[in-house]
C-alpha cells in the first residue's frame, strides 16, 4: 500500500479533457477530500495540496478556495463562528519518510471574496518523529457532546486520537495520543447513538483503475476505543466492516466524509481513485449514506429504470388516476382446470391496452394497489444537462413507454402532463434516506425555505407536502416491474 | 379464500331479491344478462341471476346505531363525523367491484342520479323518489365508520349490490380554509361539498381511514352540507369521513347536525 496523501499529486496532474458524465457534474478533480461544509451560501471541499472545490448545489463543482499552508489531506469542521482547518505537513512515506506534523489553523469564512475570510495559524497539534511506527497524516476532526477530537495516522502503523480545545484548536493539555487502529488511511470519526465511529480506507491508493481503495468501518461506546467491527475484530487488529467499495466506472473510494442534511438524509463525500468516464482521474463522489443495525453502509442513488413508486405509508403504488382496465380471462380456467390440463402463459397487459381509457391532456395521479398494470410502472431517468442536488442529478419520470412526465400539479397536487419539457415543475431530485428508502423533491420546489416533497397524504392521495422524517409518508421504494 | 368484497365472485349478488317482511315489495337487483356481457362466467355459473331470494328479516339497527339525540353533535375524538342521514339502500346490481371505474361511478353517483333535490338536505323520516320509495333515516353512529351494510340489514333491506347515500350539516364556528375532507369507503363513492364534487374513491376499495383526502377546500362560516354516496356489489358497505385541517390535525370545533 501507498500513502493517500502522497501520491494524489500525480493524479492531480493528470488534467486531460473531455467529457464528466458519470457522477458529479463540472471539473470535480480532487485527491484526498476534506469533509465538505457550508460557508457563505456554497459548499466547500479541500483537497492535497492547497486548492479545493466549491459549489453552489452540491451537483455542479469547480476550482475554488483557499487553503494556505500546503501540505496533504486536509479536513474542515466549523464550531461557532470558526473553520477549523487541519492538514498535515511531511509523512506520508515518500520525501519525508514518516515523519510529519499535522497542524491547525481557523478562518470565519471559507470564500476568500468574504470580509470574513483570513487564516489564522493555531499550529502543530500532533507529530509523528520518523522512528516510531506510526506517521501524522490525514487528520479528521470530530466535534462531539462539546468535545474536539483528532483522528490522525495512515498505513503506516497507528491510528491515533487526541482531543483538542474547541476554544482554540490547539491540543489540550497534558493529552496524550491513544491508538485506535492500525494500517488506515484517510480515517473519520463519527458519533451516533451513543457509538463512536471509526471509520478508515484498507486497500491500495493512487494506482487509477488498479486501486482496490475502500472503506470500513469500527464502533466503540468510547472514543478512546476499543473499536470492534460486526465481527468483533478490533482494529487493532486490522479488523474493519466494509462501507462502500468500487462500482460501476468509479475505483477506490476512500477518504470518508460525513454529510448531515438533516430530515433523514445523510450522504458521504469520497474520492474515486479512478473515474473511467473520467481518463481514470481521482474525482469527488457523494453518495447516500445508510444505518443498518447501528452501522454505516453505503447506499445507492436510484438506477434508471422503470420501476413501481410504490409508498412506504400505504403500499400503494403511484399510478396514473384513470379507469381500470381488465385483462380477459375466464376464472374456470383457474378453478375448473385439471392438473393435467396444459398451463399456456398469459401475457401481461400491454401499454397499448391499458392505454384506452387514458385522457389525452394532463392526467390526476393518486395511489393504488399495484396490479402490474402500464399506468402504474415509471420510467426514472438522469436529465442529461439537468443539474442536480447534492449528489444526485435530477431525474424525469415518465410512464414506461411514454413521455407522460410526473409534474407539479395546482394546489400541491401531483400530476402526469402529456410531455416532459425538462421544466422545473417536472424535474425530480431523489435522495435515499437513512433507512434505505428514498425522498422523491420537485425541483421547482428545492430553493424554498421548506420544500416540499412527494408524500402519501392520504393513503390514496399522493400530494406535495413538507417533508416529515418521523412519518413514513414521504418515503418511497422503488420495485422493480 | 376470496372474500366478499374482493374481486371474486360472490354468489348471492345476481339473484333476484324479496323481502321478507311481507310488507315490503319484491326489489330487482341484477340483471345478470348484462353482468354476463362483461364477464362470461356468469352466464354459466349458478349466479345466472333468475333465482329469487328471500330477504333475511330485519335485525335492527342496535347496537351499532342509535336514533339522533336532540341538539347538535360533534365529531369524536379523532374528528370522524357521525351524525347523518342516511337513505335505505338503492338497488344497483354489481356481481364485482372491479368493474367500479371513475367512469362508471361518476356516471352512477352523480346528482343526476340523486333520487331527490340534490341542494336541499332531506328531513328524517322522508321519502326519496323511486321504485321502491327509500326513506331517509337521521342516526348516529356508535362506531367511527358508519356501517352502511348494518344499515341495510337492520332494516330488512337488500345489503349488496346498492347504492346508499348519506347527508350532513357541518356547522362552523368560522371560515376555516385549507382544510381537506379524508374518507374512507367500501366500496367506491362520491362526496359533495356544498354541491361541488369534492372527492372521489373508485375501484374496488377497503374502508380505511383517511384513504383519500380531497384538495384544499374552505368551510364557510355557518352551514355546510356534506352529501355522498356510496357503491357496493359484494361486502361489507361502511364509510368514515373527518375534516383535517391545513396541518392534516382532524377538525373538532365543529358541529353536526342532520336538520
Amino acid at each position: 500500500m501507498k500513502s493517500a496523501a502522497a501520491f494524489s499529486v500525480l493524479g492531480l496532474l493528470l488534467t486531460l479533457a473531455g467529457p464528466a458524465p458519470a457522477q458529479l457534474a463540472g471539473e470535480p478533480f480532487i485527491h484526498d477530500p476534506s469533509t465538505i461544509v457550508q460557508s457563505d451560501g456554497k459548499w466547500w471541499t479541500f483537497g492535497t495540496r492547497g486548492g479545493g472545490l466549491v459549489s453552489n448545489d452540491g451537483w455542479v463543482w469547480h476550482s475554488g478556495g483557499e487553503r494556505p499552508g500546503g501540505g496533504v489531506a486536509p479536513d474542515v469542521i466549523k464550531i461557532g463562528e470558526r473553520y477549523y482547518v487541519t492538514y498535515a505537513v511531511g509523512g506520508g512515506g515518500m520525501n519525508g519518510g514518516h515523519a510529519s506534523n499535522v497542524k491547525v489553523m481557523w478562518t470565519r469564512s471559507l470564500d476568500p471574496k468574504s470580509r470574513d475570510f483570513g487564516y489564522h495559524d493555531v499550529g502543530i497539534v500532533a507529530s509523528t518523529n520518523g522512528i516510531e511506527i506510526a506517521d501524522a497524516i490525514d487528520p479528521a476532526f470530530l466535534y462531539a457532546e462539546g468535545r474536539l477530537w483528532l483522528s490522525y495516522g495512515t498505513y503506516f502503523g497507528a491510528i491515533r486520537l487526541v482531543e483538542l480545545d474547541p476554544r482554540t484548536g490547539g491540543r489540550l493539555a497534558g493529552n496524550q495520543p491513544v491508538d485506535v487502529a492500525i494500517d488506515m488511511e484517510a480515517t473519520a470519526l463519527l458519533h451516533r447513538d451513543g457509538w463512536y465511529y471509526l471509520l478508515g480506507t484498507h486497500g491500495t491508493c493512487c494506482d487509477g483503475p488498479n486501486s482496490s481503495y475502500n472503506i470500513r468501518v469500527g464502533r466503540s461506546r468510547n472514543i478512546t476505543g476499543p473499536f470492534v467491527d460486526n465481527m468483533g475484530v478490533p482494529l487493532l487488529k486490522g479488523g474493519g466492516k466494509l462501507v462502500v467499495a468500487g462500482r460501476g466506472r468509479q475505483y477506490g473510494p476512500g477518504h470518508f466524509g460525513l454529510i448531515d442534511l438533516g430530515d433523514g438524509v445523510e450522504k458521504y463525500s469520497m474520492h474515486y481513485e479512478a473515474d473511467l468516464d473520467r481518463s481514470g482521474r481521482s474525482v469527488l463522489g457523494i453518495q447516500p449514506l445508510l444505518w443498518t443495525d447501528g452501522w454505516p453502509v453505503g447506499g445507492d442513488d436510484v438506477a434508471p429504470g422503470t420501476y413501481e413508486i410504490q409508498s412506504e405509508r400505504s403500499g400503494g403504488a403511484l399510478q396514473l388516476a384513470v379507469d381500470f382496465v381488465r385483462i380477459p380471462f375466464d376464472p374456470r380456467r383457474s378453478f375448473r382446470a385439471k392438473p393435467s390440463d396444459p398451463a399456456v402463459p398469459i401475457p401481461n397487459q400491454s401499454l397499448a391496452e391499458n392505454q384506452v381509457t387514458w385522457p389525452a391532456g394532463v392526467s390526476e395521479v393518486d395511489l393504488g394497489d399495484y396490479m402490474i398494470r402500464a399506468h402504474q410502472q415509471w420510467t426514472i431517468s438522469p436529465v442529461p444537462d439537468g443539474g442536480g442536488a447534492f449528489g444526485t442529478p435530477f431525474y424525469k419520470i415518465v410512464i414506461a413507454g411514454t413521455e407522460r412526465a410526473l409534474a407539479v400539479g395546482p394546489e400541491g397536487t401531483v400530476q402526469a402532463v402529456p410531455a416532459f419539457t425538462t421544466s422545473p415543475e417536472q424535474l425530480w431530485r431523489i435522495d435515499q434516506l437513512t433507512d434505505g428508502t428514498y425522498r422523491i423533491m420537485p425541483k421547482a420546489s428545492a430553493g424554498a425555505k421548506e420544500p416540499l416533497t412527494l408524500v402519501a397524504l392520504g393513503r390514496s392521495t399522493p400530494a406535495l407536502a413538507k417533508f416529515d422524517p418521523k412519518s413514513d409518508a414521504g418515503r418511497w421504494t422503488f420495485k422493480r416491474p | 379464500m376470496p372474500r366478499p368484497g374482493q374481486q371474486m365472485q360472490d354468489f348471492r349478488v345476481g339473484l333476484l331479491w324479496r323481502r321478507a317482511n311481507p310488507a315490503s315489495r319484491t326489489r330487482r337487483l341484477v340483471t345478470a344478462m348484462l353482468l354476463g356481457a362483461l364477464t362470461p362466467v356468469v352466464a354459466q355459473a349458478q349466479t345466472a341471476g333468475m333465482v329469487e331470494e328471500a330477504l333475511p328479516p330485519p335485525t335492527g339497527l342496535a347496537p351499532l346505531f342509535s336514533p339522533t339525540t336532540a341538539g347538535p353533535g360533534m365529531p369524536d375524538s379523532d374528528g370522524f363525523l357521525r351524525r347523518w342521514l342516511l337513505l335505505d339502500p338503492i338497488a344497483k346490481p354489481n356481481r364485482t367491484n372491479s368493474g367500479f371505474t371513475s367512469s362508471y361511478v361518476r356516471e352512477a353517483l352523480s346528482p343526476r342520479t340523486y333520487p331527490g333535490e340534490f341542494g336541499k338536505v332531506p328531513r328524517d323520516g322522508e321519502f326519496a323518489k323511486g321504485e321502491d320509495a327509500p326513506r331517509w333515516h337521521a342516526l348516529d353512529s356508535n362506531l367511527f365508520d358508519v356501517k352502511l351494510f348494518k344499515l341495510a340489514q337492520g332494516l330488512g333491506n337488500p345489503t349488496y349490490g346498492v347504492i346508499f347515500w348519506a347527508v350532513t350539516v357541518v356547522n362552523s364556528p368560522r371560515e376555516m380554509r385549507d382544510v381537506r375532507l379524508a374518507i374512507g369507503s367500501n366500496s367506491a363513492s362520491v362526496w359533495w361539498l356544498n354541491g361541488q364534487e369534492t372527492a372521489g374513491l373508485f375501484g374496488d376499495r377497503r374502508m380505511v381511514m383517511d384513504d383519500v383526502l380531497s384538495r384544499p377546500v374552505t368551510l364557510r362560516k355557518g352551514r355546510n352540507v356534506i352529501r355522498g354516496a356510496v357503491i357496493n356489489g359484494p361486502g361489507v358497505s361502511d364509510f368514515c369521513l373527518r375534516v383535517l385541517d391545513a396541518s392534516g390535525r382532524p377538525i373538532r370545533d365543529i358541529t353536526i347536525d342532520v336538520t
